[in-house]
């Protein structure tokens, strides 16, 4: 049995040792380098370019701009490609642009024989702009009269939507009854990046027709297709390789610089062409987690019942539509599913063009935003009312059974309330609650709590599906190609223990292909959401039951024994009937392969086409000790439960949980991507955007109630995002209760914290 | 690639000034943790680099006769942090140095870098302000001896000339034997940080540990270069060490400090924090020299 049991990391001893190859280990043979030259204002219009000067620099080959590129825009974001045109991702982009929508746009890039040549160059340039009044916030932009970033998006605002639950609108339902007591707060999220640890890079290179870029990328199927919409070059002329890589985090769900560097390399006659993102440009100019204002209201009966609550949701999405509307929309989704109404849910929100940094996805996709919301609301209604917040989230909170009334994603298994009951247990909720009321002095304590749920994959909004072939060696082991993507989350651990399950193959025989080559590698549109435990695990369960099945149909014919009565089990094909070994898989690999008889070289392939979702859930209880008068919170415990199902391989769930729970401490204490009033980022690069380091992290409590989902391939559901989701609210109700002030904007910095604290009247002369 | 056009590896202290006046150019470089990230950055690009590292004669840490510390401006964070010569006598300045960075940092950034950078963010400034450390700066016409309260000419500006080497950091034992002194950095993380506002008090009591007999408070990034609090300091001599008194080096200083207000931290941010870690640096401080606080 492979499933539940904590085996090491398939690529464990090559990334500690440092054999694993990344992009940057992959380099060929005399490659030119690119750089991309990025717009120093923040809206305008480029005019001309003088390049003279930079063209005369030793080394370099080429400067190509936004007059030389396609005129073809192209969409970015990580979707699976909608074949209905209404519901295709925007296209607003250009290789490079002449319209320059947030500060650091695309505008020019320069080839060059290295970096210095590249970098002396780009000092050089001159570029005249046509400039206008940048727009920072969403406010500034949906103002009337405001200038379009999107000339075809009026108001800026590039979609609305909204919803409403129960029969009676949220104004009704309060009119309703007299003795409701009522929250109107505006809870604000920050813009955070993603800072995995490589950042972007590629190389191009042409061999033929055939374009290869081998690209630091979570979706290698989805870049193909992109660089294909963006260059003119036919699909299956692109060969896309995604060698192992450093951490993507959503932001490597979005098609970089990929098709610009593929078309680069046709500008120098197809040789090599690399493409580094030094960290400043990641921060300024690939993808960042949108900033959303959450206006919201909630009414409460005094029994601590939710009667009625509303919200509007203004997302900040930057210059381009990238993700778009999805983040906004499945945050106030999330609204909906993790609490019950009596009475009425409104929810609207819009996604505003502005002009900073594009926002994209990133881990948990709209639901940390939303998670603070919604947790900080319950939070204040429960302190509103008096209520222990952990009752009042036990009362009202999502229950077994619940179905999604629009999107119809069900909580196939449920274990939120257990996740609760646990975490409570472990944090020691009641005691700490009691010890730390009616505080004194510069130094307190407190503990908060936030829940959450989470959809594992994508389906019904977005098409799921995955593939995964297998292939029989010689020596009776077997390779595994999936589609699927390793990016440091343990995937390629799990699918090997899914195949060694269903196979009968033992793990140290299982190969798996950790490199996707578009030219070889089924297709999957790759490692985002939280879904490919979920849905390409079905993909390994379906071709191994394949892959199996025509071993044994070998075997019977070998053997000459009726298949029916035959497994593998432990690498030996066995009798079930009588329970007897046979042979091993080695020796009927070898005869399939050599048999002057019949040969055969065994493999099998499946696609599926995941048509089923589930909500995971879980919480986080912190213990918070602020020092009043330096404003720093210190964590001194917290508690993630999770509510994922079965997990596959229990000390890989924890790491995953860990990793999550560390960006969530930067959330909510000390991330932020802060702009000035021309929208030029202010810090970023890795000392000035704070980042935790390991010095600022507790221990971190990984615990699970593992409800067995019917659905998952074994019982498994969504763990990738969900652990990045709760420590921020959290954290900010274990504040509320150690100070008595609730800070309703992230992260909860000194500076903030002095500020509110001075205003409490908790800071003497 | 970095983007540097020359670099010359010195053979002595003597080779690095000959080198550093034969080329306008030219600037020094000890263990790179400034130079090269800023090189990175593009300020410095095309450099010439006159490099000091390894030289036997900045690498020292010895004690003179008189009982002067001498540190040579080679030495490591991490070699000064380590050092049984120094950590009985000026542990405030130890522990100050072992919050510069990272670990790897602080095996290659050189005290003497730190100083001849200029910043007022430098985490070893304020407790060599405290200590009234003495630099000595060697150039073609010799060596010279410059008080630290001299050395800063502005923001990332010495007085160190074009063709000069700063040599040695020097403590004379009149300022760290009797006193007790500790170094408070604030930064917004525990690691890779740079400093917000720092805070170093070296105090000495009376014999009877009840009173202020010598105080001196200096920070850094409280104003362009680091700075001490004259006024709160005399005015702490013969004191009585109590709260009233903590209370009012704690207003005190607010006067005699002009910390920025920029996207960084707020003035009015950097204010409370500097009232505040200034007592707690005093209060530990007190302790450190035998004494403690009165109600």
């Amino acid at each position: 049995m492979a499933i539940g049991q904590s085996m090491l990391r398939v690529d464990a001893h090559d990334k500690v040792t440092g054999t694993a190859k990344y992009t940057s280990d992959l380099e060929p043979r005399d490659y030119l380098v690119a750089k991309v030259v990025h717009s120093t204002i923040a809206f305008g219009e480029v005019k001309a370019f003088h390049l003279e000067e930079a063209l005369a620099v030793p080394g370099v080959v080429k400067i190509l701009t936004c007059f030389d590129v396609p005129d073809v825009p192209f969409p970015t974001p990580g979707h699976p490609w909608s074949v209905e045109k209404a519901h295709q991702d925007v296209a607003d982009r250009k290789l490079l642009n002449r319209r320059v929508r947030f500060y650091g746009d695309d505008i020019a890039a320069i080839i060059a024989e290295d970096n210095v040549a590249a970098d002396r160059a780009a000092r050089l340039i001159r570029v005249e702009y046509e400039e206008f009044e940048p727009y920072v916030t969403v406010d500034q932009a949906m103002a009337p009269g405001a200038r379009l970033v999107h000339d075809e998006k009026p108001n800026n605002i590039l979609v609305h939507s909204g919803f409403q639950v129960g029969e009676m609108t949220y104004d009704e339902a309060v009119a309703g009854e007299d003795d409701l007591v009522t929250v109107q707060r505006t809870y604000r999220t920050q813009t955070v990046q993603h800072c995995h640890i490589e950042p972007p890079t590629s190389f191009a290179y042409q061999e033929g027709d055939k374009i290869t870029v081998i690209s630091s990328t979570q979706i290698p199927h989805i870049v193909r297709r992109v660089i294909g919409q963006a260059t003119g070059i036919p699909w299956g002329n692109i060969r896309v390789i995604k060698p192992y890589i450093g951490g993507g985090f959503g932001n490597k769900q979005d098609v970089l610089y990929e098709p610009l560097n593929a078309w680069l390399c046709t500008q120098v006659g197809g040789r090599a062409v690399k493409l580094d993102i030094t960290r400043e440009e990641t921060f300024a100019s690939t993808r960042v987690r949108h900033a959303i204002d959450f206006h919201v209201a909630g009414a409460v009966r005094r029994d601590g019942t939710i009667v009625a609550r509303k919200c509007l949701a203004n997302s900040n999405q930057g210059g381009y539509a990238s993700h778009g509307h999805s983040i906004v929309a499945n945050a106030i989704n999330g609204f909906k599913q993790l609490y019950r109404d009596e009475k009425a849910l409104e929810c609207e929100a819009n996604t505003v063009y502005t002009n900073i940094a594009v926002g994209g996805a990133m881990r948990g996709y709209g639901i940390p935003q939303s998670c603070f919301a919604t947790e900080c609301l319950a939070e204040d209604m429960a302190h509103a009312i008096g209520m222990d917040p952990l009752e009042f989230r036990l009362k009202n909170c999502m229950q077994a059974g619940y179905e999604d009334p629009h999107t119809h994603v069900q909580f196939r298994s449920y274990g939120l309330q257990d996740a609760i009951q646990k975490g409570r247990e472990l944090i020691h909720w009641d005691e700490l609650r009691a010890k730390y009321q009616n505080q004194t002095g510069p130094i307190r304590r407190g503990v908060g709590m936030a829940i959450f749920c989470y959809k594992t994959g994508v389906h019904p909004i977005s098409l799921e599906t995955a593939s995964c072939r297998m292939v029989l060696h010689q020596d009776g082991s077997v390779q595994v190609q999936m589609g699927a993507t390793e990016i440091g989350q343990g995937a390629d651990t799990v699918f090997t223990q899914m195949a060694s399950e269903v196979t009968g193959i033992s793990v140290k025989k299982v190969h798996i292909s950790s490199f996707q080559d578009t030219d070889t590698t089924p297709f999957d549109t790759g490692a985002y959401a939280s879904r490919q435990t979920y849905v390409s695990g079905m993909a390994v369960k379906k071709t191994g039951a394949l892959f199996k099945q025509k071993i044994l149909e070998y075997a019977g014919y070998a053997l000459r024994y009726p298949v029916e009565n035959l497994d593998i089990r432990d690498d030996q094909i066995v009798d079930t009937v009588t329970g007897e070994t046979l042979r091993s898989v080695a020796d009927i690999a070898v005869e399939a392969f050599y048999s002057l008889d019949r040969s055969q070289h065994i493999t099998a392939e499946a696609t599926s086409h995941c048509k089923v979702n589930t909500f995971a859930s879980g919480c986080c209880f912190a213990e918070v000790e602020v020092d009043i008068p330096l404003g720093k919170v210190k964590v001194l415990n917290i508690v993630n439960v999770h509510d994922s199902g079965t997990l596959i391989n229990p000390q890989l769930a924890a790491a995953q949980v860990h990793g999550g729970m560390s960006m969530g401490l930067g959330y909510a204490l000390s991330e932020q991507l802060l702009f000035d009033a021309k929208a030029r980022p202010l810090n970023g690069n890795l000392l000035d955007y704070k980042l935790p380091t390991a010095m600022d992290t507790p221990d971190l409590q990984a615990a699970f109630v593992e409800v067995p989902d019917p659905t998952g391939p074994y019982g498994n559901k969504a763990l990738g995002e969900p652990p990045a989701i709760p420590g921020a609210p959290a954290i900010r109700n274990a504040v509320l209760h150690a100070t008595g002030v609730a800070i309703d904007s992230l992260p909860l910095d000194p500076q903030k914290l002095i500020t509110a604290f001075t205003e409490a009247g908790l800071i003497d002369d | 690639m970095y983007d540097m056009e020359q670099y010359y590896q010195a053979t002595s202290v003597a080779d690095a000034i000959a080198a550093l006046g034969a080329d306008p150019a030219a600037m020094p470089i000890a263990g790179g943790t400034d130079v090269l990230i800023q090189t990175r950055e593009g300020r410095h690009a095309g450099c010439h680099l006159v490099s000091l590292h390894g030289l036997s004669e900045l690498s020292a840490i010895r004690e003179e006769e008189d009982g002067t510390l001498v540190i040579g401006s080679g030495c490591t964070f991490s070699e000064i942090t380590n050092s049984p010569l120094l950590r009985p006598h000026i542990n405030m300045l130890c522990q100050a140095v072992d919050q510069v960075g990272s670990p790897q940092i602080r095996n290659m950034g050189t005290i003497g870098g730190n100083v001849c950078n200029g910043v007022t963010s430098a985490d070893s400034a304020p407790s060599l302000m405290a200590l009234n450390a003495v630099l000595e700066v060697q150039g073609p016409n010799g060596k010279r001896l410059i008080p630290i309260g001299e050395w800063y000419a502005g923001p990332g500006k010495t007085v160190r000339q074009h063709d000069e080497v700063l040599t040695a950091v020097r403590i004379a034992r009149e300022n760290y034997e009797g006193f007790g002194g500790h170094y408070i950095k604030y930064g917004k993380r525990e690691a890779m940080e740079i400093s917000t506002l720092g805070c170093a008090v070296q105090v000495k009591l009376s014999a009877d540990k009840r009173t202020v007999e010598d105080l001196r408070i200096a920070f850094g990034v409280a104003a362009p270069t680091p700075v001490r609090c004259p006024k709160t300091e005399a005015m702490a001599v013969g004191r009585t060490v109590d709260e009233a008194l903590v209370k009012e080096l704690g207003q005190s200083v607010l006067t005699e400090i002009n910390p920025r207000d920029s996207w960084r931290a707020s003035k009015a941010f950097r204010l409370q924090i500097a009232k505040e870690i200034c007592r707690r640096a005093f209060r530990q401080a007190v302790a450190f020299a035998g004494g403690e606080i009165h109600a």
